[in-house]
């Protein structure tokens, strides 16, 4: 059959494709907006990868450790838009490329 | 029947992920990001994980998305839009991505341990709400805690982020 038995391999190689994309997000996009979005798919990679890792060993704890990762990327979206907003107030612009004045 | 649900469900999940990082307009991405995220509950489905795939709904697809959303109301997101899209950087990931990918599975079938058959588990595993919560409430319960400090010190973070000056 074509469509052999779906393994643990699978998931984690899943898991490892969906943090790729959204690490090229983080590295190639300069809208801010954009960036975080794909700051939520890599971890959703690793999540992913912990359901699974989870389900092969038979044991619950990894479901908690996905619970508080859910948890603290919300806190994490919620300040992180807050600055971005405080920042638009300031620069007019969401992109990378305007917010360099840190830089030498 | 399990074979295709999980692939339909990893093609349709890398798509939308592969959109929300390529697309130009901000409201677009955000609408895929939604798409990602309740696929990504329904891959937890497929792994018994019921509980953490209500979370997901919920959290991500609901109350992030609700966040994402408003920001891009309240900004000026057309401006991205404008910009010209860099091809030669594109070009360059591409590459990086695919020499990754096809690279990475010959790396990993030298180790010895890759070749044993992965086997799922045979506990039963129907895992809800009611293990979660005995696991939060006992083993976990300090750091179940501390995450509600987390989530007072974040609200009250982005009240003072988001304050207008009163006395400029």
């Amino acid at each position: 059959m074509i469509l052999g038995e779906i393994t643990l391999g699978h998931y984690l190689a899943l898991s490892g494709l969906l943090f790729l994309v959204g690490l090229a997000g983080v590295l190639l996009r300069r809208s801010l907006l954009i960036v975080m979005m794909s700051l939520e798919l890599l971890l959703n990679a690793a999540n992913l990868a912990l359901v699974a890792a989870a389900r092969f060993k038979g044991i619950p704890d990894p479901h908690v450790a996905v619970f508080f990762v859910i948890t603290v990327a919300a806190a994490e979206v919620a300040v992180g838009l807050a600055i971005l907003v405080a920042i638009f107030r300031l620069k007019k612009s969401t992109s990378a490329e305007d917010f360099s004045s840190l830089k030498f | 029947m399990e074979q295709i649900f999980f692939w339909s469900l990893a093609f349709s999940l890398l798509a939308a992920a592969t959109a929300v990082v390529t697309l130009r307009n901000p409201v677009t991405n955000a609408v895929c990001l939604v798409l990602a995220l309740v696929l990504q509950a329904a891959l937890f489905i497929t792994l018994e994980a019921t509980f953490l795939a209500a979370v997901q709904v919920i959290v991500y697809a609901g109350a992030v998305m609700v966040l994402f959303l408003f920001v891009i109301m309240l900004l000026d997101v057309k401006a991205e839009a404008r910009r010209p899209v860099p091809w030669a950087k594109a070009g360059a990931v591409l590459v990086g991505a695919v020499a990754v990918v096809a690279g990475v599975p010959k790396l990993v079938a030298t180790f010895p341990a890759a070749r044993e058959p992965l086997r799922w588990s045979s506990h039963a595993m129907p895992f809800g709400a009611k293990e979660l919560g005995t696991l939060l409430f006992t083993s976990y319960a300090p750091l179940f805690l501390t995450t509600g400090v987390l989530l007072l010190v974040a609200t009250i973070g982005v009240v003072v982020l988001c304050r207008r000056d009163p006395n400029p």
